[in-house]
């Protein structure tokens, strides 16, 4: 036995060591290819932009770098209004879109029986056909004189000058349309977690059926609400697809003006530095946001 | 030569303007903003000098037996035979004997029988036969000179198209294109001041020089044709429904007219809006001063504030025009002379203070791996015949002189009469061939310096964008 121990020992230890080092390194391993892609298609380009954003020249005489913060100030004079309205639409969007799916959702979650899957697949039809397309078909079935406003005309319930197409209405509507289910599939999966006896629990300590909902139903479904918001709010605020498909005059948003400043005037500085600017906003938004609603209330309850 | 009847079945059948075709709007758009910002970092400005340099020397090469009888026979075989023969001294006695002799880049060039053709949506002759889209010019093309064309419809946009290529172009590669069609004006400046087209050879155009019409020869945006030929040409102007307006529309002064309030289309370019508005205002846009400048921004804003103008456009003013949403809309010839196929619901007009002209060109990409089968096919279009053909799907000015002769030819054989019809209307359409009276009124693109081009943006910019 003795004799033995001496040669055996190493190799166990051996085998132990590297057992270790493999249970140690095995949750770096899972998580390096969703590190390298972040750092590759995030922090990168973040980089990037960010020194691009402080360049000055023209792309007939380069850019180079001159650290030149007041594109920034710039950048905010000059398009403060695409920007606040880009900002007003999107928390508009983001209420109309938690106002209408909550209900949807709470109806499927609770009284979907067993056809919930079908209704969910509802939500989601629309996406099966790509975003502009939708969007252009709105643009068909709206306009002034088209299939849901014409016969409307011609009855006399509106006037002859009414229109939806151009006005920040269609704009709202079209955003709203496109990302509901961003806002109404977060919503659904949280109020389904719900157990149906803590409101039968509620009922007999004498809740009354708006009590329970208040008290029971609504904090439980706050992280669903949360990545709701978080899901619509951010891309409402950025699109730019609804504003030129839908819009008029003043209905251009900051997604527009970055895409031109980009591809039309190749300005790529100031496109950096607003895209900066909108990516500053929306975190701070966000953030806020968290801190009114509480997020690591709204996780323990999803732990819950 | 024979016509597929196919052809002409297309010809009365309405067909979509490439202009019209909604552009990708922008579903891959962050993605492409997120590459060309990563190529740019770091621009440096590269005045590349052109691939093809034109040392003169005495003896002439030239293959020009242009406008001979067997148009277009082998364009391709007698490129490659005075690349090879570029030190005999030809006999030829034509015009161009004068000319210099082929640069040494253009003598290296070998047919590699690949042309790869970035064009337009709906910008060449084409139907759909079984479910498959052919195009007859390009068919024969092949068939005559052994070369395939790969042809692709990438450009909606010359902005657009420049921007997501800038930085290709910039780090000295292949954009993947021999061939693409790009409009005069600011982003044809870029691309030639850049460097970032090939010189053409003029000893292989004898085509262009035999029959490019007057308009097209030596513009102002390429002078001598250096790096570009023209693909087709078209007029801004104003497209009008005449059952909405109830009158006749003849002046730029009419988009400003109160009846037609929240009816009027406008275009969201710094080309279009900015150039077609000096016109209006009788401004040359040619010589116009930043002073002109704002006194035009200021007519549109005056007419954006009144609520006269429902939106403006980028391509997509056709739809809304046919179906009433708007009355009255700045637009392109071409467009309109397709939407009416079939029906006479829209009329245009150049406006009698002015209206623009604008010209697509072809020209090859530096860098771009087959620049001799590619000036072979500009050469190519160039013979009447062949342009004729696409003159009659194009619905654009054509810059061939005898293609209308050719569009007459094809009418007197044609065996229906709708298509006899089709045909004669076409030859006869001041949209395709405007009468000397509206080419007198039309202007050309302003061109513009870096530093003008970005007060020109800053000016006019915030009328469509806001």
């Amino acid at each position: 036995m003795e004799q033995d121990l001496p040669a055996d020992l190493p190799v166990v230890a051996k085998r132990r060591r590297s057992a270790r080092r493999r249970k140690t390194l095995t949750p770096y391993a899972l998580i390096f290819p969703g590190w390298l892609w972040l750092v590759l298609f995030f922090v990168v380009p973040t980089f990037v932009m960010l020194s691009l954003s402080l360049q000055t020249g023209s792309l007939e005489e380069g850019y180079s770098q001159t650290f030149h913060w007041s594109t920034y100030s710039d950048a905010l004079t000059t398009y403060r209004p695409q920007l606040t309205r880009s900002l007003m639409y999107a928390v508009l969007v983001t209420v109309i879109a938690l106002a209408v799916s909550y209900p949807m959702s709470y109806w499927i979650a609770f009284h979907g029986g067993r056809r919930k899957s079908s209704y969910l697949l509802l939500v989601l039809l629309p996406f099966f056909v790509s975003f502009v397309i939708r969007t252009l078909s709105w643009q068909f079935l709206l306009s002034d004189d088209g299939i849901l406003l014409g016969p409307l005309k011609r009855h006399g319930l509106l006037s002859q000058d009414f229109h939806l197409l151009a006005t920040s209405a269609a704009v709202v509507g079209g955003l709203v349309y496109n990302f509901l289910p961003f806002m109404a599939l977060p919503l659904f999966v949280a109020l389904e977690r719900i157990d149906p006896r803590l409101l039968e629990a509620a009922g007999d300590l004498y809740a009354t059926k708006f009590e329970a909902f208040r008290r029971v139903v609504l904090p439980l479904s706050l992280p669903g609400v949360f990545a709701g918001v978080l899901l619509t709010f951010v891309p409402a605020a950025a699109d730019y697809v609804n504003a030129s498909i839908l819009g008029g005059t003043n209905t251009t948003m900051i997604g527009t003006i970055i895409q031109s400043r980009f591809l039309i005037n190749n300005d790529y500085p100031l496109a950096a530095a607003l895209s900066f600017i909108l990516m500053a906003v929306l975190l701070a938004g966000v953030l806020l946001y968290a801190r009114i609603l509480g997020t690591e209330e709204v996780m323990e309850a999803a732990a819950g | 030569m024979e016509i597929d009847p196919a052809l002409l079945r297309g010809l009365t059948e309405h067909r979509y303007s490439r202009r019209d075709v909604m552009r990708g709007a922008g579903l891959g758009a962050g993605l492409v903003g997120m590459d060309v910002l990563l190529a740019a970092c770091g621009v440096k400005a590269k005045n590349a000098q052109p691939s093809g340099t034109s040392s003169a020397a005495a003896t002439s090469s030239s293959a020009s037996g242009a406008g001979s009888s067997a148009a277009g026979s082998s364009a391709g075989e007698s490129a490659s035979a005075s690349a090879s023969a570029s030190t005999s001294v030809s006999a030829s006695e034509s015009a161009s004997a004068t000319a210099p002799a082929m640069s040494a880049f253009w003598q290296e060039q070998k047919l590699a029988h690949q042309l790869n053709f970035a064009n337009w949506p709906l910008y060449i002759d084409q139907q759909t036969v079984n479910g498959k889209t052919v195009r007859p010019s390009i068919e024969a093309f092949t068939k005559e000179t052994g070369i395939k064309v790969t042809y692709k419809e990438v450009i909606q946009d010359t902005g657009d198209f420049f921007g997501i290529q800038q930085p290709v172009f910039a780090a000295h590669k292949d954009i993947g294109y021999d061939l693409m069609v790009m409009t005069n004006g600011i982003y044809m400046t870029k691309l030639i001041s850049l460097g970032y087209l090939t010189e053409l050879e003029p000893s292989l155009m004898p085509n262009f020089h035999a029959n490019a019409d007057k308009s097209v020869q030596n513009p102002s945006y390429d002078p001598g044709n250096k790096y570009t030929m023209a693909w087709q040409s078209g007029l801004t102007g104003i497209a009008y429904d005449p059952k909405k307006t109830k009158r006749e529309i003849t002046s730029f002064a009419d988009l400003f007219d109160p009846a037609f309030k929240g009816k009027v289309g406008m275009f969201a370019d710094n080309l279009d809006l900015p150039n077609f508005s000096l016109a209006g205002l009788g401004i040359n846009p040619e010589t116009s001063t930043p002073d002109d400048w704002r006194k035009a921004a200021a007519k549109l804003m005056q007419q954006r504030s009144a609520g006269l103008v429902r939106k403006y456009y980028t391509q997509d003013y056709v739809d809304p025009l046919l179906k009433g949403d708007i009355w009255i809309s700045m637009a392109f010839s071409g467009d309109i002379f397709q939407a009416n196929a079939g029906s006479d619901q829209l009329k245009f007009v150049v406006p009698q203070e002015g209206g623009v002209i604008w010209t697509d060109n072809m020209c090859i990409p530096a860098k771009a791996k087959h620049p001799l089968d590619a000036i072979t096919y500009m050469d190519y279009v160039y013979q009447p015949e062949v342009a004729a053909v696409m003159a009659e799907s194009i619905n654009y000015i054509t810059p061939v002189d005898g293609a209308r002769d050719g569009i007459k030819a094809h009418a007197a054989k044609a065996a229906k009469p709708a298509d006899k019809t089709a045909l004669e209307a076409l030859a006869d359409s001041p949209l395709i061939f405007p009468s000397a009276d509206d080419l007198a009124r039309v202007h050309h693109y302003r061109s513009l310096t870096p530093a003008e081009e970005k007060e020109w943006n800053k000016i006019f910019q915030p009328i469509y964008q806001s």
